[in-house]
């Protein structure tokens, strides 16, 4: 019957295909805008905070980078906090992504300091030197600006004209460092997520010269981009000598100095190799 | 011979051609992303960097190569089953113009980074709007030619093609929807997890809607032609059909496991993918039984082998999508190097080689020449299938490998790897997959010159290439 109406055939089509569209996607709505999911920490984007994002968007950072912590193990102890919906209430796109071919960024605000961001954008390989990424030094040129105020009343974020003069004279970079500072640190994950160090702090290889090649070999991945291959400091601190109790560095390493941008690696390296790490950085001083 | 039985055959041509062009463009842009993975120093920025010609690889293959050829075999396919001349060929010729502009217009605006960074969906609003005015007169068109049928009867690849054409307007409309804040700037009108409940709605029905149902029209009208024998069972096709429109647009969410999108959503979603095997393979056995006694053209007719190995490369396809859309699976390999593997099974394997065999069947007819060479045409179906083959297991061993090492724990509960050294593990595997793009490329050119040498020195058409 419906092989020979054609008319028929293209509603009754379009009929069917609504059902789900209904149920899955418009239905969706209401769940994920009830109000309990808000979250009152989480801000909208600043000026340039927004016009980094927009530049994150043109490089298509998002075909590398995904932007959404799963509540699993390898997610949340390599990145950090699973996402929450009310995270993203801002984010017109979502910028999601599909692929991690890099690692995924929803967390990646308050990690490092900002000099950490510069360095890394404008030569990946010269902190990690494996790494595939592009580089991005041509960023360093000054923000087109001239739709920014526009921009902030297109998705009714609030702003004082202070605020869009103060993107006046900043650079591409300086807007995409500001992005990156603001995911997913709207919320004191950080703090919370904060391993605690509880018992006596004790260095199981304080006279165990043998693992210190080990040490060396983790120092060099993890700690080496900041500090310096050679112990002697760039955008984290010299430790070269370093004169602290194995037991403060110990804890330094594992919970992080969240003000002082150094990361957390208790999650990532559990405590027998971050001991490992002290001792080889403790050798410098002990020899 | 050019103008059978009065039909405009003219813009099919004009559609082929150009559906060819961006086809050859998408394997060459990929071939280029896949080196540029492997030798960072190949990014070129700003214009030719991995993160803007992405897009381009992926608009090229699915509106370039994808809906330019479905347009044309939509053309072709429409006036013979209605035995009617095309409701408006003017109206034709001006949409294959627009759509040539839309194509050049889009990969510009990408590599400027114009972009709206939504997949599938990146074009800004002003492409975005000339993308509808293309779909709108090209829908037209077909519609009113069906309306105005000659032959009451209207078969399956007719029904596959009318719900193409609803199915993308209303994906395509829904998720474009924006704010505007110049000519080349506008912002999603949905924000954060509603914005990516939208987005992969309309992503997986991209992939049914553009990658699902066109070639299925398309296959169950050249099956036939190059067996010469009649499908199977349209009572099947019918019930596949109507199964198949109704559970795809479930799915979405699957894209969007252990997300903050509504639990519900996801669980919708895996549900439906799963049962969503069985319509994808009343289509794959609809294929399989029409070759009941017909087996044996597997060795003497190339079309059947490339319509063939397409139907079966869907059949796969259909199965390891469901698997991938089970919650436990997909916490294991999503974002990893085996979804690309997945999709390109899908685009390389299934929807290629079937609009591979539909080129080879229509060109020869449009022009009244025989084929240029069979030979070459068995040496592109070669090497196509295996540079595909390459490309998709080495990035499905490559997400294994990643995936277990991502989630290889410590006894002490801390991870065993730095997201870096599971990372430097995929060079190798990038390297192969480089080669099997470049494989695949190679088989493209030879399709190329194949097709071009058909047009210009073919032989005349013997009686047996009719319509």
């Amino acid at each position: 019957m419906l092989e020979r109406k054609p008319v028929i055939f293209l509603l009754l089509a379009t009929v069917v295909i609504l059902i789900g569209t209904i149920v899955t996607m418009i239905a969706p709505f209401k769940w994920i805008n009830d109000p309990k999911l808000k979250i009152a920490e989480v801000k909208p984007y600043t000026p340039l905070q927004l016009e980094g994002r927009d530049i994150y968007i043109r490089e298509g950072c998002n075909n590398c980078h995904t932007q959404t912590v799963r509540p699993l193990l390898a997610d949340v102890d390599r990145y950090g906090d699973y996402s929450k919906a009310g995270e993203f209430v801002y984010d017109q796109p979502f910028l999601w992504g599909s692929r991690r071919t890099g690692p995924d960024l929803a967390r990646i605000g308050g990690k490092y300091p900002d000099s950490w961001h510069y360095k890394h954008m404008a030569d990946p390989q010269s902190m990690i030197p494996k790494s595939n990424m592009p580089k991005y030094a041509f960023l360093q040129k000054p923000l087109d600006t001239s739709l920014t105020e526009k921009k902030m009343k297109a998705l009714n974020f609030p702003y004082v004209q202070a605020d869009i003069a103060a993107v006046q004279g900043k650079s591409e970079l300086d807007a995409i460092v500001a992005y990156m500072q603001k995911l997913g640190n709207d919320i004191p994950w950080r703090k919370a997520a904060q391993a605690a160090v509880i018992g006596d702090l004790k260095n199981p290889y304080l006279e165990d010269k043998t693992v210190i090649p080990e040490g060396k070999v983790i120092y060099d991945k993890d700690c080496a981009q900041c500090h310096g291959k050679d112990l002697m400091g760039d955008i984290g601190p010299g430790l070269a000598d370093l004169d602290k109790p194995d037991a403060d560095v110990f804890k330094t390493i594992y919970t992080g100095i969240i003000a002082g941008g150094m990361p957390a690696f208790g999650d990532q390296l559990g405590k027998d190799r971050v001991w490992k790490v002290v001792t080889f950085i403790k050798s410098t001083q002990r020899k | 011979m050019s103008q059978q039985e009065g039909y405009a055959d003219d813009v099919v041509k004009g559609f082929i051609a150009s559906s060819i062009l961006w086809g050859a463009v998408a394997v060459l842009v990929g071939v280029l992303i896949s080196f540029q993975l492997v030798f960072p120093q190949l990014n070129l920025p700003p214009y030719l960097t991995y993160g803007r010609l992405r897009p381009i690889h992926t608009n090229a293959g699915i509106f370039g190569f994808g809906i330019g050829s479905f347009m044309a075999f939509f053309f072709y396919i429409v006036q013979r089953l209605t035995k009617t001349r095309l409701w408006s060929p003017g109206l034709a010729k001006f949409q294959l113009w627009l759509f040539n502009v839309v194509i050049v217009l889009a990969a510009v605006t990408l590599a400027m980074g114009f972009t709206r960074s939504k997949e599938y969906a990146e074009l800004e609003w002003p492409v975005a709007l000339l993308v509808v005015i293309l779909w709108v007169i090209f829908s037209a068109n077909v519609i009113m030619t069906i309306i105005k049928r000659k032959e009451e009867q209207m078969y399956i690849s007719l029904w596959y093609i009318m719900a193409t054409l609803v199915g993308v307007a209303v994906l395509y409309l829904v998720n474009n929807a924006g704010i505007p804040v110049s000519l080349f700037k506008s912002y999603s009108a949905y924000a954060g997890a509603n914005d990516a409940n939208v987005q992969w709605w309309y992503g997986h029905n991209a992939v049914a809607m553009v990658l699902t149902t066109p070639p299925l029209a398309i296959f169950y009208y050249y099956l036939p032609k190059a067996t010469g024998v009649p499908i199977y069972s349209h009572r099947m096709g019918i019930i596949a059909f109507w199964s198949l429109i109704f559970m795809y647009l479930w799915t979405g969410a699957h894209h969007l496991l252990w997300t903050p999108v509504p639990d519900w959503v996801q669980t919708l979603a895996m549900a439906f993918s799963v049962m969503l095997i069985a319509p994808s393979w009343g289509a794959v056995f609809n294929g399989y039984f029409s070759m009941n006694g017909q087996w044996h053209q597997m060795r003497e007719n190339y079309l059947v082998k490339f319509l063939v190995f397409g139907i079966t490369f869907y059949g796969l396809q259909t199965l390891q999508g469901p698997s991938q859309a089970v919650r436990t699976f997909s916490a294991f390999i999503h974002y990893t190097d085996w979804v690309p593997g997945h999709v390109h099974m899908g685009t390389m394997g299934w929807v290629s080689l079937t609009l591979f065999a539909a080129i080879y069947y229509t060109i020869p007819r449009l022009y009244g020449r025989e084929i240029y060479s069979i030979g070459l045409a068995n040496l592109h179906f070669w090497l196509a299938v295996i540079g595909q083959l390459i490309f998709s297991i080495s990035m499905w061993v490559a997400g294994v490998q990643q995936a277990t090492m991502l989630h290889a724990t410590n006894s002490d509960g801390s991870l065993h790897y730095s997201f870096m050294e599971t990372f430097i593990e995929l060079y190798p595997y990038w390297h192969i997959r480089a080669v099997g793009g470049v494989i695949y490329l190679i088989s493209v050119l030879v399709f190329v010159y194949n097709i071009v040498k058909t047009i210009t020195s073919g032989e005349p058409a013997q009686s047996a290439v009719k319509a």
